[in-house]
C-alpha cells in the first residue's frame, strides 16, 4: 500500500520556505507603493498602463510556451514583475499599445529567445525599455507634470539640473516631479526596496555599491549627492532593477564590483554623455559584463 | 562576549525543545539484535564468531586488521542466529550478526577497568579506544583511534570538543553534556593526553545555556567553554575549527595538519566507559523525536537494537509516518524499513510526517539568486557544481571543489527553485570514485600484463 511506504530521498529532508513563486510575489508587493504614487501623482491612466502591460507580459509568455510546446510556468510570476518593471519605465502618457508592445517585446526578446526563466543574460524588462526608446523616442520622453503641481516646466529633474537649474529635493523625494511613472517618488521606492532587503530578495552589496559610488562621484564632480541619488531612474534601477537576480553575479564580491560598475556609470553617462539619464544603459552594460564578473570573482575555497 | 562563529551557513527552526529537557533513559535491546560488521568509515570488520555461538556484553565480534577500521562488539548475550547481509542506514547492504538477545546481559569476562589515566602513556590509550570499537559519534563515525594517533612531525596544540549539536532536533549531546559530566571529562582528559594537546576547548551552540554555564564551572586551567552561534553547521569539523581558532584545515587534509583534534561529547564519554569500566562501545545515546511523535525522548540503547522497538518506547505516532531519518533533517538519511537496527553512527531517529517533508518533484529552473553560494560554509558555488556534475564536466567540477563539499544540505536547503544541489553533488563525487577505481584496475591490469 503506497501510503504505508517510507519515503525516501537523499538529504537534506528540509527545505527553506521560500520559493521562486513567493520571491517574484514579493518583488511585485514591493513595487505596489510606488505604483500607488505613480497612480497619486499622474491620474487612472497609470494605472491602466500598469494593468496593460502586465497583461501583455503574462500573455506573451502563455503564448510562446503554448507555441512551443513547454509547459506553462507563468504561475511563477516572473511575467508579472517583468510587466510591472517595465510599465514603471515608461512615462505617464504612454499609450497602452505601447505599453503592450513593450512588454511583448521583454518576454519575448528579454527572457525567452534565451530558454526563459534564469536563462536571459539582460534584464527583460529593460530591453523592453530600450526596444521602445530606440523605436518611439518622441513617445518616450514625453513627460507630464504630476497632477496639481506646475513648479517646474515639462523638463525632467536631470534635464533641469543639467542645464544648470535646481529642483526642491522634496518634489524628489516625494515625488512631485515629471518622469517616468514609477521613478517619480523616491520615497515609495524606497519603502519597497527596504521591504526586500529585510526579506533578503535583494542584495545589500549591489544597492550599497550603486549608491556610495554615485555619492562618492557626486562629491568628486562637486555635484549636489542627494539630487543625483533621488533624481531620475537611479531609485528604481539600484532597488529593482539591477537587483534582478537573473541577470546580477551570483559571487559576494561579484555584486559589490556590478553595483559599483553600475554607479560608476551612471555618473559618467549623465554627466559625460548627451544624454541626462543612464541608468537603463548602466545595467544594460553590467549586465553583459556578468559572465566577466562570475568568473573573476569567485569566492576562495575554505582551505585553499 | 559575542558568540564565534564562520561566514555561511544557515539559522534553521531548531524542534530542540521536544527533547532537550527529557533526560536520557536506559532501555533495552530488540529480542534480535542485528549487528553491522561495519559501521564505520574504513574497513569492514570480518566475523569472528559463527551461527550457534553463545556470546555475551561486551564480546569482540567481528575484528580487522586494517589501521582505519575498528572491531565490532556484542551489545547483549545470547545466541548468534546467523551471520547475513542487512540493509545499512546509509542504505548499502553490509554484513551483519544476528544476536537472539536472552535478555540476561551477561558481561563478557574480559570487561575490566583498564589502568589509571598516570598509568597509561598515549600509546595504550589509543589502543584501548580502538580495542573498544570508538568511532565519531557525532555521525561521522571516524575511527577514533586513527583521529587520537597524531602522526610523526605534526604537532597538536588543541583538542576541540565537540558539543555544538547544530542539526536541529536532535539533544542526546545535550543531555550528555548535562547528565555524564564526570566521565565526559575524564574522557575529555584521556584524549588530550592520547593526541598531545596542551589546550582544550568544548564548544557549544548558545542554544544550551545549561550546559555553557555547567561545564565552564568544571574546566580545568587548560579548558576553556567556548560559546558559538547557534547556526547549521556550526558542528562541522572545519567550521568548528574556523570558528573557534580562525585556522582553516587545508582542502583535502584532516584537522591535525593545523594543530587541531576535534571529538564529539558523546566519543569522549565512550572513551571514559573504555578505560574506566573496561566497556567497549556497545550503547550510544539517541533522541527518538519529532513533532508526530507521542511521547519524544532521549535514550541510551544497545546497538543493533531495532527500529520498531524504539518505535514502541515512545509510543508510536499522531499521524502516518512519511520519513523516519537517521540523523538529523539536514544529514540524516532516510530508512526503507522499520526493523533497521540502531548503529555507531546514529545520533537520533527523527519521524517526520507526510506533511512536513513532502517529496521534492521537478525543481525550477535556477534563477541565479545566489542564496546558495552565499549561504555555502566552505564558501563553494554550489549551482556552478550541480550544472558541471550534471554536464558530466567533471575535472571542471573538481577544480571547483566538488571534493571540498562536505554534504551539509545547506545549498539545497536555501534554495527557492528547490533544486537538487548536493544531491547532485554527492553523485558527482562518486562518480570521481568510481573513475578513481577502474583508472587503478586498468593501471593494475597493464601492469600484469607487461610482468
Ligand atoms: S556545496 Fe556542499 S558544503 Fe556547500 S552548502 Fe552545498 S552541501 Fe554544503
Ligand atoms: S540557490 Fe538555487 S536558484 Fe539560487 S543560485 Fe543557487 S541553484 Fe540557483
Amino acid at each position: 500500500m503506497a501510503e504505508d511506504l517510507l519515503i525516501i530521498a537523499s538529504s537534506p529532508h528540509i527545505r527553506a520556505k521560500d520559493t521562486v513563486q513567493s520571491i517574484m510575489y514579493s518583488v511585485a508587493i514591493a513595487l505596489l507603493p510606488a505604483v500607488a504614487a505613480g497612480v497619486y501623482f499622474f491620474g487612472w491612466y497609470a494605472l491602466a498602463i500598469v494593468l496593460v502591460s502586465i497583461g501583455s507580459a503574462v500573455a506573451a509568455e502563455v503564448v510562446w510556451q503554448k507555441l512551443r510546446g513547454q509547459a506553462l510556468r507563468v504561475s511563477d510570476g516572473s511575467a508579472i514583475v517583468t510587466g510591472l518593471l517595465l510599465a514603471m519605465n515608461l512615462p505617464p502618457t504612454a499609450p497602452l499599445w505601447m505599453a503592450a508592445l513593450g512588454s511583448a517585446v521583454a518576454i519575448i526578446i528579454g527572457k525567452q529567445v534565451y530558454g526563459g526563466l534564469g536563462a536571459n543574460p539582460f534584464n527583460p524588462a529593460l530591453v523592453g525599455r530600450v526596444f521602445l526608446t530606440a523605436s518611439f523616442p518622441m513617445l518616450m520622453t514625453k513627460w507630464a507634470l504630476p497632477a496639481g503641481y506646475d513648479a517646474i516646466a515639462s523638463a525632467t529633474p536631470l534635464a533641469v539640473m543639467k542645464a544648470g537649474g535646481t529642483v526642491p529635493l522634496t518634489n524628489l523625494f516625494f515625488g512631485s516631479i515629471p518622469g517616468c511613472l514609477g521613478e517619480t517618488s523616491a520615497l515609495a521606492l524606497l519603502i519597497g526596496g527596504i521591504y526586500l532587503l529585510i526579506k533578503g530578495h535583494i542584495d545589500y552589496r549591489i544597492v550599497t555599491g550603486i549608491f556610495g559610488s554615485v555619492v562618492v562621484l557626486s562629491l568628486l564632480m562637486g555635484l549636489d549627492p542627494v539630487a543625483q541619488l533621488l533624481a531620475g531612474g537611479l531609485m528604481l534601477g539600484a532597488l529593482f532593477m539591477a537587483t534582478d537576480m537573473v541577470t546580477s553575479p551570483v559571487t559576494p564580491k561579484g555584486r559589490w564590483v556590478f553595483g559599483i560598475g553600475v554607479g560608476l556609470l551612471v555618473m559618467l553617462i549623465r554627466n559625460g554623455a548627451g544624454m541626462p539619464e543612464g541608468v537603463s544603459f548602466s545595467i544594460l552594460l553590467m549586465n553583459a559584463a556578468v559572465p566577466l564578473i562570475n568568473r573573476t570573482t569567485r569566492p576562495r575555497i575554505y582551505g585553499r | 562576549m559575542a558568540s564565534k562563529t564562520f561566514r555561511g551557513g544557515v539559522h534553521l527552526n531548531y524542534h530542540k525543545e521536544l527533547t532537550n529537557q527529557k533526560p536520557l533513559i536506559n532501555v533495552d535491546a530488540s529480542d534480535v539484535v542485528i549487528i553491522p560488521l561495519k559501521m564505520h568509515i574504513g574497513q569492514e570488520a570480518s566475523p569472528i564468531v559463527k551461527k550457534g555461538d553463545r556470546v555475551l556484553v561486551g564480546q569482540k565480534i567481528g575484528d580487522t586488521s586494517a589501521f582505519v577500521g575498528v572491531p565490532v562488539h556484542s551489545s547483549v548475550s545470547g545466541e548468534v542466529q546467523k551471520i547475513d547481509t542487512t540493509l545499512l542506514p546509509n542504505g548499502l547492504r553490509g554484513l551483519a550478526v544476528f544476536i537472539k538477545n536472552d535478555g540476561q546481559y551477561e558481561l563478557d569476562p574480559s570487561i575490566k577497568p583498564k589502568a589509571s589515566l598516570e598509568e597509561l602513556s598515549s600509546r595504550e590509550i589509543v589502543d584501548i579506544v580502538r580495542e573498544a570499537g570508538i568511532v565519531g559519534l557525532g555521525g561521522a563515525t571516524f575511527p577514533t583511534h586513527v583521529k587520537l594517533c597524531v602522526p610523526e612531525g605534526k604537532d597538536v596544540d588543541y583538542l576541540l570538543v565537540n558539543g555544538a549539536e547544530c542539526e536541529p532536533y536532535l539533544t542526546c549531546d545535550h543531555r550528555i553534556m548535562l547528565e555524564r559530566t564526570d566521565e565526559l571529562f575524564y574522557g575529555i582528559e584521556a584524549a588530550a593526553r592520547a593526541c598531545g594537546a596542551e589546550h582544550i576547548k568544548i564548544c557549544i551552540e548558545d542554544n544550551k545555556k545549561d550546559c555553557i554555564e555547567l561545564l565552564a564551572k568544571r574546566c580545568g586551567p587548560n579548558c576553556e567553554v567556548v560559546a558559538l552561534e547557534t547556526k547549521y553547521p556550526q558542528g562541522g569539523e572545519k567550521q568548528l575549527i574556523k570558528a573557534v581558532l580562525n585556522r582553516e584545515v587545508p582542502s583535502g587534509t584532516l584537522p591535525y595538519e593545523v594543530g587541531v583534534v576535534v571529538i564529539n561529547v558523546g566519543t569522549a564519554v565512550a572513551i571514559a566507559e573504555a578505560i574506566q569500566k573496561g566497556m567497549p562501545l556497545v550503547k550510544r545515546a539517541v533522541s527518538v523525536t519529532g513533532d508526530i511523535v507521542n511521547n519524544p525522548g532521549n535514550f541510551i540503547v544497545p546497538i543493533g537494537t531495532t527500529m520498531d522497538k524504539l518505535l514502541d518506547i515512545v509510543g508510536g505516532t499522531k499521524e502516518p509516518i512519511g520519513r523516519i531519518i537517521y540523523g538529523g533533517p539536514m544529514m540524516g538519511t532516510s530508512i526503507h524499513e522499520t526493523d533497521e537496527p540502531v548503529v555507531k553512527g546514529t545520533s537520533g531517529i527523527l519521524v517526520l510526517g507526510r506533511n512536513e517533508s513532502p517529496l521534492i518533484g521537478e525543481p525550477d529552473p535556477c534563477i541565479r539568486c545566489a542564496r546558495c553560494v552565499d549561504h555555502c560554509p566552505m564558501h563553494l558555488m554550489p549551482n556552478m557544481l550541480e550544472r558541471l556534475v550534471s554536464k558530466e564536466e567533471l575535472d571542471k567540477a573538481k577544480k571547483m571543489g566538488l571534493n571540498d563539499c562536505i554534504e551539509c544540505g545547506c545549498c539545497s536547503y536555501v534554495c527557492p527553485s528547490k533544486r537538487h544541489l548536493v544531491q547532485w553533488i554527492r553523485v558527482g563525487k562518486m562518480e570521481l570514485i568510481a573513475r578513481k577505481k577502474r583508472e587503478d584496475q586498468k593501471i593494475a591490469s597493464k601492469a600484469i600484463e607487461t610482468a
